[in-house]
């Protein structure tokens, strides 16, 4: 049995028949960051001691002969952007570079409640900003698959961990794209639910009415497995959705079969890849072959989606920003003598190049005389957008999409224009705006062995189908 | 050029950074070009459309009920408590910068 190799269920009926232990388990995976993790860099905060305590309850109630419960024992990594009572939160940047929260991000609760096994927090873009993870203020991280080229962003750690067997599963956020498409960049699968499906409870926010956390997984199955434990109605995020959650792994093997995948030309247009088009077109190919019905439809406002999402973003950072002023948790400049001068040298030396960016545009767009003209045009244009997707699931149950235009790009290759790298984004951005889900699975590689993700798309609260349609694809391909 | 120096200056001010001469110049680069692309947007008439802040805006979770009616799960009673025990005074001081066990300390507010 190779122990960092298992999906969740092959783990925790290992620790529960007693084949191997938690701590077996863990130790398996420390020892592959101890020997792989200098080159990637993957993880920022280890924290092996909380791991080797959660593993030896679960043990404890193996030996006793206790039914486990679903993720029992099962190694994880949590994207250093969710708070972690008593470990190291940075979200990438200088300015909590020493934070230590005193309580747990409710999805890592839920995990940890669940028998997860937390090993510790992975690199991410500054803040989350950032599709390269080049962002990050203590150090890049290098694809698995290609140590050239980026592992894609903000949750490229997360990604990277997991396409290189260091956890089994890792939790994610996605703001404009920041699981699905360095999901897609290292080859795992990456699911954002629906906006509300998941508390943002201690997610340390970039974009609040954009931020979603979800998991990155090797199997559809096990992101199936960790959405069933992170989802539901949290008293402590107000806009968390008092829905009931479904079974999703229950629903996985449920037949495609006569299901309408809708194919909106917008998003095979200028600008992708042909590499990438040819493998998409095939799973969409493989998808027919399964009984699945493709429709052609329209998403006639994709093209002003960038723009949108830029304003709507950076506002909402310019606003969630603003609490890091060096008095209660974050970084202060030293020899400072009054109030102002604290304030903008210690958010000066704190934040990095494209955090400061978006804080700019953010408060630009925010400032007198420019709100109407851009951002309440893009909450007007977000609604065009959103509308897009209404119409187009009146007539299908899912929509299929590349997740990117383009595999894993070098490093350094786009981290001098922010607008080439906005663009990236390009096809991800619009399930954000639009508080839809989305998943992106590995649908084939380039000539170059580099990974290229399929996007499925589906309706508000309807992850149920995307998962099951990710589960048929992967199942058959 | 739609950004001056001037509008740099003073955005710099209002979100309380600095920024060095160099950062100026780049940002002045930088918020020009993606302003020029956001320029875009003006192409779309929105004259009578709304404006979406949150996504259950227009996805409330049950869609038989009406406005506020709506969001209902999501207030709650206001008690002294609230949902957690508030953050013990020593908690929430650990990570300050500068504290004397009682109060975040900051440098002198008032000048003159």
């Amino acid at each position: 049995m190779q122990l960092t190799k298992l999906t969740i269920d092959a783990a925790r009926s290992a620790v529960q028949q007693r084949k191997t232990t938690a701590l077996a388990l863990t130790e398996a995976s420390y020892a592959r960051i101890q020997k792989e993790d200098e080159q990637i860099g993957a993880f920022l905060t280890l924290c092996k001691e909380r791991a080797m305590e959660q593993a030896d309850r679960i043990d404890r109630m193996a030996a006793e002969g206790k039914p486990l419960p679903p993720l029992a024992g099962v190694p994880v990594a949590i994207k250093d952007v969710m708070s972690t009572r008593g470990v190291r939160t940075t979200a990438g940047s200088k300015i909590l570079g020493n934070y230590i929260p005193p309580y747990d991000c409710t999805a890592v609760a839920r995990m940890q409640a669940a028998g997860a096994v937390v090993l510790g927090k992975t690199n991410c873009d500054e803040f989350a900003m950032g599709s390269s993870n080049e962002n990050s203020a203590f150090r890049p991280v290098h694809n698995p698959r290609d140590l050239s080229r980026v592992p894609g962003g903000s949750s490229g750690g997360s990604a990277a961990a997991v396409a290189a067997d260091m956890a089994v599963v890792a939790l994610g956020s996605d703001t404009g794209g920041s699981i699905r498409q360095p999901a897609s960049f290292c080859g795992v699968v990456g699911l954002m639910p629906t906006y509300g499906r998941v508390s943002r409870y201690g997610l340390i926010a970039f974009a609040s009415s954009l931020d979603h956390i979800g998991p990155l997984a090797r199997t559809v199955k096990d992101a199936a497995i960790v959405l069933r434990t992170i989802a539901g109605r949290d008293p402590m995020d107000s806009t968390s959705a008092d829905l009931p959650v479904p079974d999703y792994v229950a629903g996985l093997e449920r037949p495609v079969r006569g299901l309408k995948l809708g194919v909106a030309k917008e998003y095979f247009g200028e600008g992708l890849d042909d590499e990438v088009r040819h493998a998409v077109e095939s799973a969409i190919d493989k998808l027919k072959g399964l009984g699945c019905e493709i429709v052609p439809v329209s998403l006639p406002h994709t093209p002003y989606a960038i723009p949108t999402y830029y304003l709507i973003a950076t506002a909402e950072a310019s606003s969630n920003l603003a609490r890091y002023d060096g008095v209660r948790y974050s970084y202060r400049a030293p020899g400072v003598k009054s109030l102002s001068e604290m304030y903008r040298r210690s958010r000066d030396e704190g934040f990095g190049a494209e955090a400061k960016r978006r804080i700019m545009l953010g408060t630009y767009a925010l400032s007198a005389g420019y709100y109407d003209a851009y951002y309440l045009k893009a909450q007007k244009v977000r609604t065009l957008l959103t509308r897009d997707f209404e119409e187009a699931f009146r007539k299908v149950d899912a929509i299929v999409t590349p997740t990117s235009p383009t595999a894993a790009f070098r490093l350094g290759e786009k981290s001098n224009d922010p607008l080439a790298m906005y663009l990236a984004d390009i096809y991800t951005v619009t399930a954000d705006l639009a508080g839809i889900p989305g998943i992106s699975i590995p649908c084939g590689e380039t000539r170059q062995g580099l990974p290229i993700g399929l996007q499925i798309l589906g309706k508000h609260f309807d992850e149920a189908t995307v998962l099951r349609l990710a589960h048929a694809y992967e199942q058959a391909a | 050029m739609k950004v001056t120096e001037k509008d740099v200056a003073y955005v710099a001010d209002l979100a309380n950074l600095e920024l060095s001469a160099e950062e100026r110049a780049g940002m002045l680069r930088d918020l020009n070009s993606i302003l020029d692309y956001i320029e875009r947007l003006g192409e779309l008439d929105t004259e009578n459309v709304e404006p979406m802040a949150q996504v259950s805006d227009r996805y409330g979770v049950d869609e038989s009920k009406q406005g506020s009616e709506r969001f209902a799960y999501a207030s709650r009673e206001d008690v002294p408590e609230g949902l957690r025990k508030s953050l013990s005074q020593e908690s929430a001081l650990e990570n300050a910068p500068d504290a004397d066990g009682t109060f975040f300390r900051v440098p002198k507010v008032i000048e003159r």
